[in-house]
């Protein structure tokens, strides 16, 4: 089972590697469409992680973006989700910057660095499916932590 | 500039009398040039880094109190902590002693069994490197002593997770105007901005390098590495620049790791932020100890008027 998610994820990797050597026209040409791409990969990239274990993933959002709220998900169950909350909140600010701005000189760069910013996500969950410890560098503190987590993270509705 | 951080206590830490030494010698360099004083803390010992905290947070907290309770006997309200880890680890001590009896009472029994005081939570403040130059000597003051502009030089600055994860341990973090941010941080930005950097935006500032599991699990520690310095390169950095030696030792190693075992090969270099601003203010590469770096960036920063 482990193996399928994995394959899964290194599907949506080979995908990414396809928008970051895709030429400037075609990334502008469909700007708005895949910097939501991108961010629904980021979604199902923390989906894998989620129901490989056993949790239902929410369909709710958080400050506005449901890959957010999924990260939340996570990192409610074990704090080492933390090492990859900036990486997604990067990813929703590089599509608003393509949804804000689709017409600026920068959009096919603002998307293969968004593109680069899920293979992250994507190397990260990866990575925790076949090491459950990854990430725990940073938030190795556990004990302390879970305790606190209670109140720094409310659950989300 | 307050003057508080003029002459903190320093703590170097284990990985800075090894593989992080090229980071002690430019931060002592650094400072000399600066004129800011160090006094390293005496007999000090390992923060508990992640090999205890993870088996015994708490004997954790002890060893990183003690450090606290050496720098309080030598007179310091200041320590300073170049390496994310042990600035990490004294930051939770000090979060575990102001939060948690348990962690209190195991501090205390373990202090009076090796006969010294117990550290209090509250009475020394753990800065790190970045702190201290910030503080001591500010953007306006490192512009004024630029003497060898790093004008020109594409930066990608990477902050690595122990910096600002996590957050409820940096309370002085968050707090608006001119203090550090936890989700996208600046002070090593502004810093080498001033030594006329460009900093380029780049979106894996604190993102995870597999740190913890670069010997256990070294392919995945490659692949994550490896996005990291393709992104610094997309983003069009010449050099990622570091503040933390495990993060320093981690890209260097990985990217010769990334050629030899999937033939990616990239050319960014790989500095501490330390040996840049040091260059700055006119020190040699030797000086910084740019020779003492896994990788090699002699020819590079000779090639930019710099060392």
């Amino acid at each position: 089972m482990t193996s399928t998610r994995i394959n899964q994820i290194d599907d949506i990797i080979a995908s990414l590697d396809e928008i970051i050597a895709a030429p400037d026209a075609t990334l502008v040409g469909a700007a708005q469409q895949l910097a939501g791409e991108l961010l629904g990969r980021g979604e199902t990239i923390l989906e894998i992680w989620l129901s490989a274990h056993d949790v239902t993933p929410t369909k709710n959002k958080f400050e506005g973006f449901r890959l957010l709220a999924l990260q939340r998900q996570g990192a409610r169950r074990d704090t080492t989700f933390n090492a990859c909350r900036e990486t997604c909140r990067e990813l929703v600010y590089h599509r608003n910057l393509v949804c804000g701005e689709p017409a600026h000189a920068d959009t096919a760069r603002r998307l293969r660095l968004g593109a680069m910013v899920v293979r992250h996500l994507a190397l990260f969950i990866g990575g925790k499916l076949e090491v459950a410890g990854l990430g725990e560098f940073c938030c190795s503190s556990r004990p302390l932590r879970q305790h606190d987590a209670k109140t720094l993270a409310p659950p989300i509705p | 500039m307050s003057g508080k951080y003029n002459k903190v206590a320093y703590y170097p830490g284990c990985a800075l009398e090894g593989t992080g030494h090229a980071y002690n010698r430019s931060t002592k360099e650094l400072g000399k040039a600066l004129g800011l004083e160090l006094a390293e803390l005496d007999n000090w010992n390992c923060c508990g880094a992640m090999e205890v905290k993870n088996i015994d947070p708490k004997l954790q907290t002890y060893l990183s109190a003690r450090n606290l309770s050496i720098a309080q006997e030598m007179g310091f309200g200041t320590v300073m902590a170049p390496c994310n880890g042990c600035y990490h680890n004294l930051k939770k001590a000090e979060y575990d002693l102001a939060n948690d009896a348990d962690s209190r009472e195991v501090t205390d029994r373990l202090s009076r069994k090796a006969g010294h005081k117990t550290y209090e939570a509250g009475k020394v403040e753990t800065i790190h490197a970045l702190d201290w130059i910030k503080e001591a000597i500010g953007e306006e003051g490192l512009k004024a002593r630029v003497k060898n502009s790093l004008k020109g030089l594409k930066v990608a600055n990477y902050y690595g997770c122990m910096y600002t994860r996590p957050r409820h341990i940096f309370p002085e973090k968050d707090k608006g105007p001119g203090t550090e941010s936890t989700a996208k941080p600046h002070f090593m930005d502004d810093l080498l901005a001033a030594a006329g950097a460009e900093n380029v935006d780049y979106p894996l500032k604190t993102a995870c390098c597999g740190g913890a599991h670069t010997l256990s699990d070294s392919d995945t520690s490659t692949k994550l590495v490896l996005n990291l310095l393709t992104t610094a390169e997309a983003c069009g950095a010449d050099v990622i620049a570091t503040e933390c030696p495990t993060c320093h030792t981690g890209l260097e190693m990985h990217q010769v790791r990334a050629e030899k075992v999937f033939g990616r090969k990239t050319t960014v270099k790989i500095l501490y932020f330390t040996q840049l601003l040091g260059m700055a203010l006119g020190l040699s590469a030797r000086k910084v100890g740019v020779h003492e770096n896994f990788s090699e960036s002699s020819a590079f920063l000779r090639a930019r008027g710099l060392g």
